[in-house]
């Protein structure tokens, strides 16, 4: 069931580079990442590539393949036919540092932007009450495991790098939407600032960052729709505003 | 200085080594208490082992039963380790746990919750009631979310204060530690390379935290990352600390076994504790025909006790699939091995059959995805094929309970990195809330050690530059030997010869094999450069893995009874002689080549009003008959507190 495979791989820096071929061999049952350890173990003992759990829990390995951003640990050897060549390159929005390897600091510097999490004040470890029903929008976002495919995949940074300073991209989005729906957050500003200062409105809601994210979150529909549409409820409308703290207030309780 | 052996240095008063839950607890902590603090991990940010927990976290809150309490949970500890765990960190855990949960809340976190609004529990082997705060089956993802988020919100606070975001907390993410820099038995700081460009740097610090995790990287078939590979284990031994207990090695359970490429990959404990069942190929529930007799009052003998207990626990006894993780993995093997296992080795654990497709799917959504896009195999309709995996290393740096110190002044260690919380045996869920309770520690002792100091020495120019002319010899080798090779070889050895049945000839081969790999690895070369090179980070690493597992084999081979995760062919059972005895490992200093010495070290003995908590016949079983006396007389003279 074996069969010698055809691979380009991109190999390089940031200075210069180019596709690479090799020859390897493939077993049942194997993904993408399997065979690229075993041109290191054999062939390429340089090749750089980023990996943690093989098992699409940790967003490490992020890179495109035959063109398409995808995690290399969850693809499946089984996509392709034996003759078929399978080619492998790095995220292309990200400043490459060696082969596979890029420089995703972006993501972390958009991270920090954004205004964290603010506990209320008058509740005490332990006595946090929220419904399961309440916390299940929020927790769609949490699944995030930062590999940053939508962010590499978004038209709005991918071929333009000078959008990067304003654009803080989906990945940053639903991390506003999910504070935004958080029970407790005590802000009330989040989809003013994600208007305001991570850029929302260079998204026109293509939704190929929802296409690619390994964790089949709703990245356009459930984050950044409602992100956009209430930033035009509430900037006018008082009674709205009034009424999502009142139903926020109705999540505590002061029994520990 | 050569411009080869060219490196900066930077000042910190905590340098934290691991960028997972203990770490980034440890971190904060530090942090808050107004330290400089570094944390360094070998990963990007947000990635290290912790973000694959899956099952959840221990701590008895009481929500889902209001029986539980700090006492329960000490005493299914102590029963989970079989009486070999530091009573002072099982104690310390148990009662603080909760805190620790909850002070996650106010980060940010958002776990399951009960009809009350309350954080939700599940049930986990050897838990006595359910337990285990979780979100799904992510529940590592959303811990080092939070802790990731909360480290962002310091520094934001700090960039409001002091104009610099990371005036007080600064990530070194892809950033390895090869060295730890001592002057006199005390710490003065750590020395590291960047991943991405081979530059070395020196962290100048009092105190260094190890929160570096565990050593699967020594087994071939594991659900440990590449980055398991024991660092801090053999950081703290060249700096002459001392590990505890390195015999003790967690297989858990079900890993997966189908195809090749998975194997080892962990399934998740939450599909038995929701109401999985192992079989074999006769279709036979196997698993009662394994319970021990230390736990037969807990376990239900009939397959109807069994599946009553899933919704009325307070009249039936749990199923044996939900034992401590060393009993299924020893009765897995023995299945296997007497012809009743699959074709690849491993038996069948089932969902399909017990919950519907729905319930399946919201309760387990990551094994659901991991088997369907792995295995090809659809969990919700047919039963999954699981055999043992290397998993978790109880054995670790020796550290004192309460401050975490290790024997060297001005280190520290939390998490996975440390021994003794969980004696001969982990149980499940007792990680995540170890790395909170003890890497908050961490960090607060660590602080207060800095405020104590007078004067912060730092490391010579001479050692630093003798540092990093040693990492870099591999890439000045030529057609050296292979060191992803080397490896593979040394994972085979550890696998085949020191696994979940120990025979001491095979020890003896597994200690030659670890002779000769230590020569290969002296040659192996690594051509390519410095720029994020991966052959030349695997032929730095595998020094700690040798080292480590040297320490486990010669241990291995020294206690000649069978506990939790150390099984010896020749020695089947447990004996009350060994439990009063820890084995010390500690570099040899009287050999030219790095090597290992190991001794036996008295256990410190339980107080009484911890051990009231527990049957007398019970601890008949684990004791020897002067210290079930002692423990006679001490309670008749009233000895043992009211408490
Ligand atoms: C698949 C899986 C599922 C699990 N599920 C559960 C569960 O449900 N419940 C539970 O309680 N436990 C579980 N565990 C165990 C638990 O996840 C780990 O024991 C725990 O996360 C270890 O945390 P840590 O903080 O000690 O180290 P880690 O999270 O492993 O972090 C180690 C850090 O140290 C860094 N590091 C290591 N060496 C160096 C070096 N030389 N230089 C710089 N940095 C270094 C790494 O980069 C990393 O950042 C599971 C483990 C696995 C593998
Ligand atoms: S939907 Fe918006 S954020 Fe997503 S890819 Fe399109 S433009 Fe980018
Ligand atoms: S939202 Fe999806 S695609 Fe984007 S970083 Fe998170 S997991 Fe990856
Ligand atoms: S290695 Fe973790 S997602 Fe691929």
């Amino acid at each position: 069931m074996s069969y010698q495979g055809k691979f380009r791989v991109w190999r390089g820096d940031h200075a210069s580079g180019e596709l690479t071929d090799f020859t390897a061999e493939v077993n049942e049952g194997e993904v993408v990442l399997d065979v690229v350890h075993r041109l290191q173990a054999t062939q390429a003992p340089d090749l750089a590539v980023r990996w943690n759990c093989k098992a699409g829990k940790c967003g490490s390995c992020s890179a495109e393949i035959n063109g398409r951003p995808r995690l290399l640990c969850m693809t499946r050897m089984n996509m392709f036919t034996p003759d078929q060549v399978v080619t492998i390159t790095p995220m292309r929005t990200f400043p490459v540092i060696k082969d596979l390897v890029t420089d995703v600091s972006f993501n972390y510097v958009k991270a920090r932007e954004l205004p964290a999490f603010e506990p209320p004040k008058d509740l005490a470890p332990g006595e946090y009450r929220m419904q399961q029903i309440d916390v299940e929008r929020s927790q769609e976002f949490r699944k995030c495991i930062e590999c940053f495919l939508c962010q590499n995949t978004c038209h709005v940074v991918r071929d333009h790098d000078e959008n990067k300073p304003e654009f803080s991209g989906p990945r940053l989005f639903i991390r506003a939407a999910e504070l935004d729906m958080h029970p407790l957050d005590t802000r009330d500003d989040r989809k003013e600032t994600a208007q305001a200062e991570q850029g929302l409105g260079y998204c026109n809601i293509t939704k190929c960052c929802t296409e690619v994210c390994p964790e089949h979150i709703k990245i356009t529909d459930n984050a950044i729709i409602p992100m956009k549409e209430r930033v035009v409820d509430r900037k006018y409308d008082p009674i709205t505003w009034l009424g999502r703290k009142i139903a926020r207030r109705d999540q505590l309780s002061n029994q520990p | 200085m050569t411009d080869h052996a060219r490196y900066t240095r930077r000042e910190f008063d905590v340098v934290v080594i691991g960028a997972g839950g203990a770490g980034l607890r440890a971190a904060i902590e530090a942090r808050l208490a107004g330290k400089r603090t570094a944390i360094i991990s070998k990963s990007l940010f947000g990635k290290a082992h912790t973000v694959m927990a899956e099952g959840g976290a221990a701590a008895a809150m009481g929500n889902a039963n209001s029986k539980d309490s700090w006492q329960v949970h000490f005493r299914d500890t102590m029963r989970g380790g079989k009486f070999l765990n530091h009573y002072r960190m099982a104690e310390l855990h148990a009662k603080e746990a909760p805190d620790r949960i909850w002070e996650l809340e106010t980060y940010g976190a958002l776990f399951d919750r009960t009809p009350e609004g309350k954080i939700s529990q599940r049930n986990f082997g050897g838990h006595e009631y359910p337990r285990l705060a979780h979100v799904g089956d992510r529940t590592g993802l959303e811990l080092i979310r939070t802790l990731q988020q909360k480290i962002v919100s310091l520094q934001q606070a700090d960039q409001r204060e002091h104009g610099d975001a990371e005036a007080y907390l600064q990530v070194f993410a892809e950033c390895t530690v090869t060295q730890l820099l001592t002057d006199d038995n005390s710490i003065v700081g750590a020395l590291a390379y960047w991943r991405h460009n081979g530059e070395f740097l020196v962290f100048d610090a009092p105190t260094v935290v190890l929160a570096t995790g565990g050593i699967g990287k020594s087994y071939t078939v594991t659900s440990n990352s590449w980055e398991y590979t024991g660092d801090g284990h053999a950081l703290a031994l060249r700096a002459g600390a001392t590990l505890v207990n390195m015999e003790f090695l967690q297989f858990h359970p079900t890993g997966m076994v189908w195809p090749p490429s998975v194997k080892g990959l962990l399934v998740t404990e939450s599909v038995r504790g929701d109401g999985g069942v192992l079989r074999n190929t006769d279709g036979k529930r196997f698993m009662f025909d394994y319970v021990p007799d230390v736990f037969r009052k807990q376990y239900a003998d009939t397959e109807e006790e069994a599946d009553r207990w899933y919704t009325d626990p307070d009249n039936n006894r749990r199923p044996p699939e939900l034992l401590p993780r060393d009993e299924v993995a020893r009765a897995i093997n023995n299945e296997v091995k007497s012809g009743r296992g699959t074709e690849h080795g491993g038996v069948f654990l089932d969902v399909s059959t017990r919950m519907s497709a729905e319930v399946i799917t919201r309760r387990l959504p990551s094994m659901y995805h991991q088997f369907k896009e792995l295995a090809g195999v659809d969990i919700t309709q047919e039963p999954m094929e699981v055999g043992p995996t290397c998993h978790y290393v109880m054995g670790g740096v020796e550290v004192d309970p309460d401050t975490t110190a290790a024997s060297v002044r001005g280190l520290f260690a939390a998490g996975e990195v440390s021994g003794g919380m969980h004696g001969s045996n982990r149980l499940g869920g007792n990680s995540l809330s170890d790395l909170l309770v003890f890497g908050r520690r961490a960090g607060l002792h660590a602080a207060a050690y800095v405020d104590a100091l007078s004067a912060a020495p730092i490391a010579s120019d001479d050692t630093v530059q003798a540092g990093v002319t040693a990492a870099l010899e591999p890439l000045t080798v030529s057609d050296g030997e292979n060191p992803y090779q080397v490896q593979a070889d040394l994972q085979h050895t550890m696998n085949e010869l020191v696994g979940i049945i120990r025979r001491p000839a095979e020890i003896e081969q597994a200690l030659a094999q670890l002779e000769e790999l230590r020569k290969r690895a002296e040659k192996v070369g690594a051509p390519g450069g410095r720029l994020y090179n991966p052959g030349w980070h695997v032929a730095l690493d595998l020094g700690n893995l040798l080292l480590v597992s040297e320490c486990v084999a010669q241990a291995a081979l020294l206690r000649q009874e069978s506990r939790g995760g150390h099984t010896r062919d020749d020695f089947p059972g447990m004996s009350a002689q060994w439990r009063q005895r820890n084995l010390i490992c500690r570099l040899d200093a009287n050999s030219d080549r790095e090597s290992v010495t190991v001794t036996q070290q008295p256990i410190p003995s339980v107080p009484v009003e911890l051990l009231e908590l527990f049957d007398r016949s019970e601890l008949a079983k684990y004791m020897t008959s002067e210290e079930l006396a002692v423990l006679d007389t001490q309670e008749q003279s009233g000895d043992s507190g009211a408490a």
